[in-house]
């Protein structure tokens, strides 16, 4: 063992990196997958976490490039170091998956995610929300007397802390977008 | 346009079944005589004949089936030919395309049911993609580590007239695995062998997919550095077990001395094997002491299973030679006093003779019936199939294979009713050779309409069935770990095997007595045509030596172990 001398951590040299094995803990990583967008692309990719019993804690699709036929998959995914670099490896397998990339690991990332609130409430509770929506930077949307629709972006945890404080406020539905994400600075 | 797209594909046979939604392809089929059509009896046949047929050459094998339950019928053989890397191309017909989505007659969602067991496969919505997408499917089943792929071909698809696309324009460009090992990691690996004290090749089935000239660099290295080698049930004969360094099997059934020798390596060089639980046993007590290396071309076999220290990402064959010549220019350097202990050592386990077996002159052991059948074909241009079972992992022991290409059998899916269509694709590629299926009583039932096959191609085929009236393994294994309470592995009402093949065509002898199995073999060898030989075997022999579920390489039970309750804990649960 002493005679090896491997370099840490992912490169372009290998698809998938050697961190301590003994480190068995569960971690939280964003993955964008770049893929063609074609039939049943999405469905290779779910089924792969479904088929392997990998998790999925978040997952956001969409065509970004029209012409080249690209879609963008974001997945926050979690698991042990081992099981991130399988999912990383399996999904590098799939025929029509171009990159993978773990923006966990290879940088720093911006992440963000959209969630419209219905709240539902009178009075004081009404005026109540309204002010902490001013504060988290969320805007009304829709608005009856009796409910707002908030939309408001930021990190999972913002969303999470303004689900939490909308709740006894009389929050009625949400939708997420799960999250999308891109590493910081240039491309390489 | 399909048959136009198989020739420039090179192909020249197809297994397949007719169909409703294929039609319009078998009739275009009708009016050509490039490609051949082999008629089988089921579509799971089609697809293990063409499996034979691939492995046995290095060619993609080709089949063609109808829609819904053809494809269905498929799906057993598409997973079979995934777990063991097999490149197939699959076709598949599929009801109109104005007809997808209404639960037609004979409609299943094909690409949604092969999904998770082809490495691709494609829905062709409009006649000019057709030629194109076939070629990138012949492309992605035969690059990188191999596997099936199946193209779904709606009827109007196949009636309308478009444009064909030639291999040469299509786009195939975006699938290219990497080839080319990095060349600091194999220097790497270089400087490992030169220190290494213990060092251990433990090849696999990806030696083999990376064509011959990996099994030739393989050898050359094996044998300019001394340094002993085993491999898995699908590496059998990239190194030939004639071979001074060869230490036989491993795994589960594997020999002792490879067992012991991966158990106590200190330098474990794996070439194309992805450490499968039948290979690793216990993984958190697997070669405890060693410098794990690892050559594949899938970056997913990596730290998949056990956690291997030096990676080398790219083709057996490509990353060989490179470390042949590294190795070469920096001096040819081993460990030579180290490495002859570790041959005395070795040779030592070797002495243990795993493989002994109590012989009887009153009733044919399966072991002696291997032994005689190896004996007598051993010198002949052979290929070996096999189906699954106690019977496979014997031929595996006691049938030895000096070249790639020459085994045929069902590793990772361990699909029962392998062998009998998959020496039918062998012998289709390979009309002049013997080709024998070695199988049980309870596999053979499994696929045993494809004699029809066999009669009707004039196959010339052996089937070498070894009868003891049992699913032996399953017996085994009650027997060891289900208190000896034999449910359901025995078959009260086996057909009579011989009129059974004389029903079909083909020719049967049954032989229960020790004396005359030679004088079966010799017939069976020496008829022109299509031989079934039954031989009544030893109904309660197990096979040994075997590593009990949950236990570690060091842990074997063998032949004259007492193995009741053998298996025990955590164990239990495997299987």
């Amino acid at each position: 063992m002493a005679t090896l001398n491997i370099k840490k951590g992912s490169s372009s040299k290998s698809a998938y990196d050697l961190r301590d094995p003994n480190i068995e803990a569960v971690e939280r990583h964003t993955l964008a997958v770049v893929v063609d967008n074609e039939a049943g692309v999405l469905a290779r990719v779910i089924g792969l976490f479904a088929g392997r019993g990998y998790n999925i804690d978040s997952l956001t699709v969409a065509e970004v490039d029209h012409t080249g036929h690209r879609s963008r998959i974001t997945i926050v995914t979690s698991g042990t170091p081992q099981v991130i670099d399988q999912i990383k490896a399996q999904l590098g397998r799939i025929v029509p998956v171009h990159e993978v990339h773990d923006l966990t690991v290879e940088s720093e990332s911006v992440e963000r995610e959209l969630a419209l609130f219905k709240v539902e409430g009178q009075g004081e509770k009404r005026v109540e929300a309204l002010r902490m929506a001013d504060i988290y930077r969320a805007n009304v949307v829709d608005s009856t007397l009796e409910s707002f629709i908030f939309e408001i972006t930021g990190s999972t945890a913002k969303i999470d802390a303004f689900a939490d404080l909308m709740r006894p406020l009389g929050l009625a539905e949400l939708a997420r977008t799960g999250v999308a994400a891109l590493a910081r600075g240039k491309v390489d | 346009m399909l048959v136009q797209a198989l020739k420039d594909q090179g192909v020249d046979t197809v297994f397949g079944y007719p169909g409703g939604a294929v039609l319009p392809i078998y009739d275009e089929i009708f009016q050509q005589n490039d490609i051949r059509h082999v008629l089988v009896r089921h579509e799971q046949g089609a697809v293990h004949a063409a499996e034979g047929y691939a492995r046995s050459t290095g060619k993609p094998g080709v089949v063609l089936v109808t829609s819904g339950p053809g494809a269905t019928n498929a799906v057993t053989g598409l997973t079979d030919a995934l777990l063991d890397s097999i490149p197939i191309v699959c076709f598949t017909g599929q009801v109109p395309t104005f007809m997808i989505g209404t639960d037609g007659f004979q409609e299943a969602d094909t690409v949604g049911i092969t999904r998770p067991c082809t490495k691709h496969n494609w829905l062709v919505k409009d006649t000019d993609d057709l030629a194109e997408v076939i070629h990138q499917a012949f492309h992605v089943a035969t690059t990188g580590r191999p596997g099936p792929t199946l193209v779904d071909i709606p009827k109007d698809v196949q009636f309308a007239t478009g444009t064909y696309t030639p291999p040469a324009k299509s786009r195939t460009d975006h699938y290219k695995p990497v080839m080319k090992g990095d060349a600091d990691l194999i220097t790497e690996l270089v400087t490992l062998m030169e220190k290494a004290e213990r060092p251990l090749f433990y090849t696999g089935g990806g030696v083999v997919n990376s064509g011959p000239g990996a099994s030739q660099l393989l050898r050359e290295l094996v044998d300019a550095t001394g340094f002993p080698i085993t491999s898995t049930l699908m590496g059998l004969g990239s190194y030939p077990a004639s071979g001074k360094n060869w230490l036989g099997m491993l795994g589960m059934h594997g020999l002792y001395e490879a067992n012991m020798a991966m158990h106590d390596c200190d330098l474990m060089i794996t070439v194309g094997a992805r450490f499968d639980d039948r290979i690793t046993g216990r993984t958190d007590a697997f070669s405890p002491g060693s410098t794990k290396v690892q050559i594949d071309i899938d970056a997913s076999s990596i730290n998949k299973i056990i956690r291997v220290d030096l990676p080398i990402i790219g083709d057996v064959g490509h990353v060989l030679e490179d470390a042949l010549r590294i190795w070469k220019s920096r001096g040819r350097k081993t460990n030579p006093e180290a490495l002859a202990n570790w041959w005395d050592q070795i040779n030592k386990w070797k002495e243990v003779d795993c493989l002994a077996f109590t012989n009887s002159d009153r009733v044919i052991k399966p072991q002696y019936a291997l032994q005689r059948l190896e004996a007598l074909t051993k010198d002949k241009d052979r290929y070996i199939t096999t189906d699954v079972g106690q019977h496979q992992m014997w031929a595996a022991q006691y049938i030895h294979f000096e070249e790639p290409n020459r085994w045929m059998t069902s590793g990772g899916l361990g699909t029962m009713g392998y062998g009998l269509p998959a020496s039918n694709g062998v012998q289709m590629a390979h009309p002049d050779a013997l080709v024998i299926n070695v199988a049980g009583d309870a596999s053979f039932m499994m696929n045993i309409q494809e004699i029809s096959t066999a009669v009707q191609f004039r196959l010339p085929v052996k089937q070498f069935i070894l009868n003891n009236e049992r699913l032996g393994m399953v017996r085994q294994w009650q027997q060891l770990l289900h208190g000896e309470r034999y449910s359901h592995s025995w078959t009260e009402s086996l057909p009579n095997f011989v009129q059974l093949a004389e029903a079909f065509g083909c020719k049967g002898r049954t032989v229960k007595d020790p004396a005359e199995l030679d004088d079966a073999i010799e017939e069976m060898i020496a008829y022109d045509g299509p031989f079934l030989l039954e031989v009544l075997v030893e109904k309660h022999e197990n096979c040994f030596p075997m590593i009990p579920s949950g236990e570690p390489h060091n842990k074997m039970l063998m032949s004259d172990a007492a193995a009741t309750d053998a298996i025990q804990g955590d164990g239990q649960v495997m299987v």
